[in-house]
């Protein structure tokens, strides 16, 4: 029996894509190290060129000395840390998904800072940190990944029509 | 009045470059990765150095590297004539919304109502968080 082409309800023709969620608990942790990893490592880069002091451009070489710097090499392994782990979350979750979930390093950061730092937080401050946590919350509960259907060949169509 | 009205202009488009530069990257690394496949599968399939092996000879992700590299040093340019209040948060919160809709068009991924939802309290809570 035919159908008409307006009456086909296959959700791989009806929509161009399809989402599924891709997360385990372990895929939860690798999202948690992406937005820990890059504020973590920014502030020890902070404290490790903070203690190394201004670098003037005629002493450019001082820079390649910092890297042996403690605070300086564990920052710098944190971010490279953090490239690797980003990247494998691109790999399973979608771009939309990653960036916000991973937006909690914000928080990190100003929490970092009023409680290592021992800066002052203003209320549109903790509005921002309220917000983000949101978006966290909001697009955490979504699907993770975007499937994207593979077109049939047109042979195959015309044989699932005529089903 | 005409130095401010040129100023504005110029850190708009500064800003704009580091937007720009900073999502082609984004874009360019995340459908490198759609197309090396998951990680993880390959890792169990053919070790940590087969994974890495992967993603270091896509091409894709290597122009995605330049982009950001481009975004990086644009920020640092900016920096240099702008305030950080001022090229940070505008460049960090532009660059959610521009990330999302480019995922959109050019990755084809399914940008719901909750995502829009999350990306625009990114941008706001980004701004907010930077004042």
């Amino acid at each position: 029996m035919m159908f008409p082409a307006s009456h086909f309800s296959l959700a791989a023709f009806s929509f161009p894509f399809m989402t599924r969620s891709t997360m385990t608990f372990r895929r939860y942790l690798v999202l948690a190290f992406v937005s820990v990893s890059a504020p973590l490592g920014d502030t020890f880069l902070d404290v490790g060129m903070k203690s190394i002091g201004p670098v003037s451009l005629t002493h450019v070489t001082t820079l390649f000395h910092a890297v042996t710097a403690p605070w300086v090499a564990g920052g710098i392994v944190l971010l490279i840390g953090f490239f690797a782990s980003y990247l494998t979350a691109l790999s399973w979750a979608d771009l939309t998904f990653v960036l916000p979930a991973t937006s909690f390093g914000n928080v990190v950061v100003a929490l970092l800072a009023r409680f290592w730092r021992h800066e002052q937080i203003s209320l549109s401050r903790w509005a921002g940190i309220f917000l983000i946590t949101a978006a966290v919350g909001f697009v955490m509960r979504g699907p993770s990944y975007t499937e994207h259907e593979k077109p049939l060949p047109s042979a195959n169509r015309e044989e699932v029509c005529q089903l | 009045m005409i130095a401010l009205h040129h100023s504005g202009l110029a850190n708009a488009a500064m800003i704009g470059s580091i937007v720009v530069a900073a999502t082609l990257g984004d874009v360019m690394i995340a459908s490198a990765m759609r197309q090396i496949g998951d990680l993880d599968e390959i890792k169990a399939e053919s070790g940590l150095m087969g994974a890495i092996k992967a993603v270091v000879t896509n091409t894709r992700f290597f122009c995605g590297v330049a982009a950001m590299a481009v975004s990086f040093f644009s920020l640092l340019f900016a920096l240099s004539h702008a305030d950080l209040s001022l090229v940070a948060p505008a460049s960090a919160s532009l660059t959610v919304v521009t990330n999302t809709v480019a995922g959109k068009i050019f990755l084809k991924e399914n940008v719901d109502r909750r995502r829009w939802l999350a990306a625009l309290c990114v941008c706001v809570g980004v701004a907010l968080l930077a004042r």
